[in-house]
């Protein structure tokens, strides 16, 4: 039976290249893919494309390629990627100049288009966004970039016509997986049993390290061996969808059907409908079996016809958050934040400050799970001896945010005693939100260079 | 018993809406979290975070729950005052319950 492997080069866009280049160089890879695009960093891509539009790719695309490049060729690797980010057809046209540079020559570059659709968002000015109470138009002004979660028909096409680096920008996720599957094995895109399998590979692949035990060692309960030198995920696939998730021998990590389980629940909600572009996944019957030292096997993944309506995934200029931090030590520490907190929460009040959103934490105390959890955790809070007291805000207005900072600052001459440290700082933030539009409305397009 | 004494976890974020996922380490305890880790003691142990509906799946063949906690992450990854913003260490806090 055919079998393809497929390896993640990365989880995030400011993941780490070694993990890449081992599983190029021993992996025995057929693909690799590198998932570098996260909801917002594709609204800032695009505001940098706006100043210069030869830019707006992923800010490492250079520095990956530089190791990528060489081993694509050499061990006959094809690159699957969504660093072209705001702007796949620069990513491409830089790709190839680097590739001639090297004296790489026979190399097809794939930019996939059509998921930017910010030139025609007009027409959706009366569609519910998804995360506000509020019609597309009423933030209309604010939005500063629209892209569309596309498919893997871009990737499947760009690899029909030989493409041996397929640029992208917004791909569901999985979808750079599923891409390299579908044109391999030559699936119906109607069977959905199967498309669900493959959606679910993509899924367990897309976050990287994840899967081969980043994000997963607790010392005592779940130890990891060598996490320092983590390997990323191969996963092997036969052309029936069964998977066995594994990585390079002597890589540090872990593949246990404990990563993997951790990795398959990962950002899923209804693990009954996991609804992607090219179609709904179902985990629900899912079952894995521990095969060997680090070869997991995955079967029983099932899914449904494809969505009618694509997300679209929109930036748009939000508000400021202001920061300001101090720390206390020592006996009392804790009372003496807390009248730190209080000091400023008055101050901002007295002179004016306009805060949409308020919030004190203190960090060592309460911070991450504000006062009932961490009650039921730290029985006697004056025990604490360090505390950081931490002031944040959000404001429609620079200056307002700018102010809570300020405020915090201020403590030095006119707080509580011993306070030491202050920082300040203040975010503009650029929010998401999302609009459900017709699949019909996309157009993919492929654009090919050559080196 | 503290749930970190049987199980795992992870969490993940969509928007405003947090998933942490509990997972076994022998299948014979499923049945005991199936039982005990009900959304209604969990909506309890987060009310001061979580302010929305949690909802709970189920995957006994893989001996672990889902639960989807909506607006649980102060409006969303983007926009969060908090330190946590993407609720990555609630995770840990589940395992903190005592069943």
């Amino acid at each position: 039976m055919k079998t393809i492997r497929i390896g993640s080069g990365a989880g995030y866009a400011g993941d780490r290249l070694e993990p890449a280049v081992e599983l190029m160089e021993k992996g025995n890879l057929d693909y690799i893919i590198f998932e570098c695009l996260a909801e917002r960093t594709i609204a800032i891509a695009q505001e940098e494309k706006l100043k210069n539009p030869d830019k707006g790719y992923n800010g490492l695309l250079e520095y990956r390629m530089d190791k990528v490049l060489p081993l694509c060729v050499e061990k006959k690797v094809k690159v699957i990627t969504n660093m072209g980010a705001a702007n796949p057809q620069s990513a491409a046209i830089v790709i190839k100049k680097m590739a001639e540079e090297k004296g790489i020559k026979g190399l097809k570059i794939a930019a996939v288009l059509g998921d930017d659709i910010y030139d025609k968002i007009d027409k959706y000015m009366d569609y519910d966004v998804l995360e506000l109470d509020a019609k597309l138009k009423d933030i209309k002004d604010q939005v500063i970039s629209a892209n569309v979660y596309i498919g893997a028909d871009g990737v499947v096409e760009a690899l029909k016509n030989g493409a041996d680096i397929v640029v992208t920008g917004r791909i569901a996720d999985p979808a750079l997986v599923l891409g390299p599957i579908l044109y391999e094995f030559g699936w119906d895109s109607e069977d959905h049993e199967k498309i669900g399998k493959g959606i679910m590979i993509g899924h367990l692949l897309e976050c990287a390290g994840q899967i081969t035990g980043g994000y997963f060692a607790d010392p005592g309960y779940k130890d990891v061996p060598e996490l320092w030198k983590l390997g990323f995920p191969i996963a092997e696939i036969n052309e029936n969808g069964e998977v066995v998730i594994t990585k390079v021998d002597g890589s540090g990590g872990t593949v246990t059907t404990q990563t993997c389980k951790e990795q398959l629940i990962y950002e899923i909600h209804d693990l009954t409908a996991y609804v992607t572009p090219d179609g709904i996944a179902d985990y629900s019957d899912v079952t894995m079996e521990q095969i060997g030292l680090d070869r997991v096997e995955i079967k029983g993944a099932t899914g449904k016809k494809k969505p009618d309506t694509l997300k679209v995934s929109m930036g748009y200029r939000d508000c400021y958050i202001g920061e300001g931090e101090m720390s206390y030590g020592g006996s009392g520490a804790y009372e003496r934040a807390k009248l730190a907190g209080e000091i400023v929460k008055k101050r901002l009040e007295y002179t004016g400050v306009n805060i949409e959103e308020f919030r004190i934490d203190y960090i060592g105390i309460n911070s991450l799970y504000k006062d009932q959890i961490s009650d039921a955790m730290i029985r006697e809070r004056s025990v604490c001896k360090e505390v950081r007291l931490r002031v944040s805000g959000r404001t429609a207005e620079r200056m307002d945010a700018v102010k809570i900072g300020n405020e915090v600052e201020a403590l030095y001459t006119n707080g509580p005693a011993g306070g030491g440290g202050a920082t300040q700082g203040v975010k503009e933030i650029v929010s998401i939100a999302s609009i459900f539009i017709p699949r019909e409305d996309i157009k993919i397009e492929v654009n090919y260079e050559e080196a | 018993m503290k749930l970190r004494e049987i199980a795992h976890s992870r969490t993940g974020d969509k928007g405003n809406i947090s998933n942490v996922s509990l997972i076994v380490f022998n299948e014979e305890d499923y049945r005991l979290i199936e039982e005990k880790v009900t959304t209604k003691v969990v909506k309890e142990w987060f009310k001061d975070i979580v302010h929305g509906e949690v909802k709970r799946y189920e995957l006994p063949k893989l001996g672990a729950l889902n639960f989807v906690m909506d607006k649980a992450l102060g409006g969303g990854v983007t926009r969060s005052l908090a330190l946590d913003k993407h609720g990555k260490s609630l995770s840990a806090a589940l395992l903190e319950m005592e069943i």
